[in-house]
This record gives C-alpha cells, structure tokens and sequence, in this order.
C-alpha cells in the first residue's frame, strides 16, 4: 500500500500515515518505522527534476565525491535537499548497478556515465 | 507450453538451437547486442535501434538481431558481436550509432572487418573448443588475425565459467534460450531421479560454501532445515547482499522482516532461519550465487565440483573488480586464484600510479596492501588477514588515494545503513565517522587514533548483528597496514 501511494503522490506525508493507520488499525509507529527506513520512500514532495549522484563504492574511488562537491556548490545544496526554486532535488544514490561507468550521475532517470568536473554545468543546464 | 518430461525439453532444446544456428537460406548473418545494465547504461538501446533500422532499410532478408544480457566486461561497453555463417564471429567494443553505420555498411554488407573497432574474434561460450582446437572454430573462416582471439586475453582465458557460463550467450528474457543450453534438466534430474535426502548428500558432497560471506556449507544449512516437520517451508534466495538497497535486509534474519512486510530490523539469530524462518516456517536462506551453482552440480555430479577450488573451498567465486584498473566488470574465478592474478592480469591496473592497496568484501571487509597480493582468494586466508571475500566486491586503490579516507567512506556508508536497533552499532559507527572526520581534516591526535581502535573493536565484539560485527572490519584492517596514513595526518 505504502509504494503504491509513493507512486501515486511523489511521497509519503505524515498526515497520510496517520491515515492509513486510522483505516488499518496498524501502529502508527511502525508505519513510520517502515516509511523512514526505506530509501524508495520519502516524506517530502520532490522537485521538477530529480539529480541522483552514486556515492556507491566504485564511483566514489572514481572520483564521485569530486563530482558531489560540485553539485553542491555550484547549486548551493546539499544532499536531500530541494533548491529552493522547485528546479532540483539532490539525492545521493547507492550504486546503479553500472560501475563500468563510474563515475555516475543520473537525472530524472538518465544515466550520465564517465563524468568529469568540467561536464556538470553543461549535463545541469539541460533541465530547467 | 507445458513441458512434462525430459523429451520435452530436449525438444524445445532443438527446435531453439535449430533456430538459433545460422544457415544458407534465411539467416545467413547475425547482429548480437550485448544488454547488460551497463551496456544500456552506454547506449546499448540507441544501436539496436540503428541496427533495426539499417536492417529494414536494406530490405535484406538474411539478417538476424538478437540480444542477450551482460558480457562481464563493463568498460568496453556497448559491445556488439557480427557473425556471418562459416565466418568467425568479432565483437566490437565501444559501439555508438555512427561505428553501428559503419559496422553495417562495411562488415555485414561488405564482409570486411572493421578492425579498428574490433575487441576480439570469437564468443566467450566458445574459449573452451577454441583452446582445443589451436584458436579456432572448425568451419570458420578467420577473416583478420591481427585481431586477438578471445582465448587469448587473459580477462577472459584466467576465469572459470560456472555461474556464469551462459552469460552473453542467452537473452535472460527468453526462457527457451535458457532451455538450449541445458536448462532445467537439472530440475527435472533432481525432482524425478532424486530425493530429498540424496539431493542433500550431493550438494553436502560437493563442498559448496555459502557465497554471501561466512561460507557455512550449503549442504548442512539444507540438511538442518530437512529435519523439522512443517507442512510449510520456504526457500528464499538472498540477491540483496551486495552495497546498494537497503544495505542491512542482506543480513538474513533482516531479510525474512523485510519479506514479512515489516521494516528490515535483524533479531537474534537462535533460534535460526531453518528451524522458525519466514512466517515462522522453516527456511532456508542462500545466496543468490550460491543458488546458482546448484544446478550444474545436481546435473554433473559432486566429483566434478570438488576438482575445481582448493582443499576447504570448492568451485568458483564471482567479483566485482572496479577501482584504478583498465577492465572494470565482473568475473567468476577458481576459489584460490591469486589477488595477483586478479588485479594485475584480468584487471590490468590503470597506467600513472601504482595498486597500493584492494578493498575486499565491501562494506564488510577489508583492506588489504601489496604485499599480501599472493594471497589466495578464499575464505580462510583471507579471514586471517582481517579481510573476507564477502558478496565479492574488489575495489583496487592506487598510490594517490588515501586508505584513511577509504575507511572513512565504508564506516560513513555503515552509519547510514545501520538499523539503529543496537546500541554499539548505532552510536558506534556514528562516533567513528566523526573521530574520522576529525583526522581527515587534520585535527585529529595519536589519541584520537587509540580511541578509534578502542570503538572499532567495540562495536565489532557487542554488536547484534553480522553487519555491525564487521562495520569496523575498514577501519581495523587500515589501522593494521596503513596506520602510518593516520599518523601523518594526526598532530
């Protein structure tokens, strides 16, 4: 039920646990203890476009962490957060299942193999 | 279609190998794109999009497209394999839309090799009858021997295909292509011609150990889950233990939690998962690579098995090799073959800087220097090292990277993941994250080295869990051979 409303709604508020646990009769507790457990869930709305860099192992050694500097700076944001203009949301993911190109960075689903420093402007400025 | 017996199968069988095989008339030539996740990842889908459309475009009859799944190789991505019937097959590497044009044009039209984008002549399912046969297939042409034979590279001719032996050969999406290369007889072997109790002696027999990380004997873990009464008993196959997801769930008693719905906290282990397991049935709980190597046992016998691997250890182990080296991807090696062999002929380290040091078993493991490099890649020796084969991460780490950084990074990726349930976890991976912290920015003093070591050992003796026991496992094993990177940073 809870992946089907993350689907649905983008995420899982508070005010919709209590719900589902009025109708279920399940703890509240252990609603929340699920929903903030898992990544695939989250509690807050998310942006118009969803950057994920992989911190997994292969593209931090690939220089992953250099890359998320970056992001953060030029953004001025930082892991889990939204800009504040609605344009992004910046997660950190854990590995894509795609090493050979690390390092990695996905947006809205498009995965952006073997990046360098000097590509992110160009690969940021392409959604607006 | 439902298949009753082994006459059906081995009817499938043919009639797919049939179809599969080139032939004069119809499918004289065949277009493979290799659709691995990296190979996607790489563009893998706009080729096979351009190959389709060339192809229709020529309005040629004979030419046939198929995919498969990945080739193990990650960093020659996109790769794509040409054969012509009587020709040698040749996989290119880097393929993009234009080299896809090209390839067409010139190999499949013109039957002329493009070798400078080939990667090798010849398939990987096909090495064995190569070496045999000096190099060669017989009845195929060789069209340019300038290219390498794929027996002859070492990142293919250094491994041992059990668990993977149908890799690049078959479209995981397609059952019968499955089928072809012997699918499913095993089952139907183990079902009809065995019991349970002959099933278990086999595997016991093998030696097979669990892939995921302590290597418990696989045939014992069954035999133990045989014994109690149940009307209800399940098998859960653990394809979750491994880096990315939630890190903890591959811990099995987590695992059984996150199956149940409920969130994926561990408990303790007694009583275990094959006497009160999922929904409180008994269960057994392997890992994923481990499953996989059940079937060619059952098929080939026990005796066939304890030939490959050393004394305590049998069969293969599969790797994720990445880090500073040339072939980044993912490999099935004989349990012994050296760290040596690995990082310096199939991996290839990268040229500028030196391997100083590999990464082994994740999160979980350990780091090990160079010069423990001769050191067979099995469960024992390594344990003694500090280190473990675990789900079979294997990061190379050059000179130009620091290990306390590296420590940092695993025990930051713990403290994250940790299910908070325990105390020494909990609290204990946080805590070393910020002493680590503290040195890395260059504030930390010897004492804070100590204090780290204390906690380390801490959190490794008192923790509820196998992943709290070996969160410390990167920062003991770098205090044990890089600890002179900690006191050059410390004040």
């Amino acid at each position: 039920m809870l992946e089907e409303i993350q689907q649905l709604l983008g995420f899982v508020p508070v005010e919709v646990q209590e719900r589902i646990a009025q109708k279920t009769g399940i703890n509240e507790n252990d609603i929340y203890g699920v929903v903030s457990f898992y990544s695939y869930f989250t509690m807050q709305p998310r942006a118009r476009h969803r950057i994920q860099i992989c911190l997994g192992t292969a593209c931090y050694v690939k220089g992953g962490k250099e890359i998320a500097e970056k992001i953060e700076s030029t953004l001025q944001i930082k892991l889990g957060e939204n800009t504040p203009d609605g344009r992004f949301t910046y997660e950190e993911a854990r590995c894509f299942g795609t090493c050979g190109l690390a390092p990695v960075l996905v947006v809205d689903g498009t995965v952006y193999g073997k990046v360098k420093l000097e590509d992110v402007d160009e690969i940021l400025s392409r959604y607006e | 279609m439902v298949v009753k017996d082994l006459e059906g199968l081995k009817k499938i069988k043919n009639q797919t190998l049939e179809i599969q095989s080139l032939d004069d008339t119809k499918n004289r030539k065949r277009i493979t794109v290799h659709m691995g996740t990296c190979g996607i990842a790489s563009g893998a889908q706009d080729v096979l999009n351009t190959f389709k459309k060339l192809v229709r475009e020529s309005k040629e009859k004979d030419i046939k497209i198929e995919t498969t799944g990945c080739m193990g190789i990650c960093s020659k991505e996109p790769l794509v394999t040409v054969e012509i019937i009587n020709q040698e097959p040749i996989i290119y590497e880097y393929v993009n839309n234009e080299k896809a044009m090209e390839i067409f044009n010139t190999h499949i039209q013109e039957g002329k090799v493009l070798s400078k984008y080939a990667f090798v002549r010849g398939k990987e399912s096909e090495i064995e009858e190569r070496v045999q046969n000096n190099g060669a297939i017989k009845g195929q042409e060789v069209l340019d021997d300038s290219i390498k034979g794929i027996e002859e590279i070492p990142f293919f001719n250094l491994q041992k295909r059990i668990v993977m032996r149908n890799r690049g050969a078959i479209d995981p999406f397609k059952i019968n292509d499955y089928i072809a290369r012997d699918g499913y007889e095993a089952a139907y072997k183990a079902l009809k011609e065995m019991d349970s109790k002959k099933i278990i002696q086999t595997i016991l027999d093998s030696g097979l150990r669990g892939r995921g990380g302590a290597g418990f004997p696989t045939g014992l873990k069954w035999k133990f889950a045989s014994q109690p009464q149940s009307e209800e008993k399940y098998i859960i196959c653990n394809a979750d233990e491994g880096d990315p997801g939630a890190f903890v769930c591959g811990e099995e008693t987590a695992l059984i939690h996150s199956i149940q719905g409920q969130r994926g906290n561990p408990r303790l282990k007694i009583p275990y998962p094959a006497e009160k397991g999922l929904f409180n049935k008994p269960t057994v709980i392997d890992n994923v690579e481990t499953l996989a190597n059940i079937a060619p046992i059952i098929l080939k016998g026990s005796d066939w098995f304890t030939k490959i691997g050393t004394d305590k250890s049998k069969g293969t182990k599969v790797f994720s090799i990445t880090g500073d080296i040339v072939n980044v991807g993912c490999i099935e090696v004989p349990i012994g073959t050296s760290i040596q062999t690995v990082i310096e002929d199939i991996a290839s380290p990268m040229e500028g800087a030196k391997i100083k040091a590999v990464q082994l078993g994740g999160p979980s493991g350990g780091c090990l220097p160079v010069q423990y490099f001769d050191t067979p890649l099995d469960y024992e020796p390594l344990k003694d090292l500090g280190t473990i084969m675990g789900s079979g991460g294997m990061i190379a780490i050059n000179e130009k990277k620091s290990a306390v950084d590296i420590a940092r990074f695993f025990v930051r990726f713990c403290a994250s993941e940790s299910c908070g349930k325990c105390l020494p976890c909990r609290e204990g991976t946080r805590q070393m994250v910020n002493i680590l912290d503290k040195i890395c920015s260059g504030n930390g003093t010897t004492e804070d080295i100590n204090k780290l070591e204390d906690l380390a050992l801490v959190v490794k003796k008192t923790s509820l869990c196998g992943l709290g026991k070996t969160a410390s496992n990167p920062v003991l094993s770098t205090l044990q051979y890089f600890r002179n990177e900690y006191e050059a940073i410390v004040q």
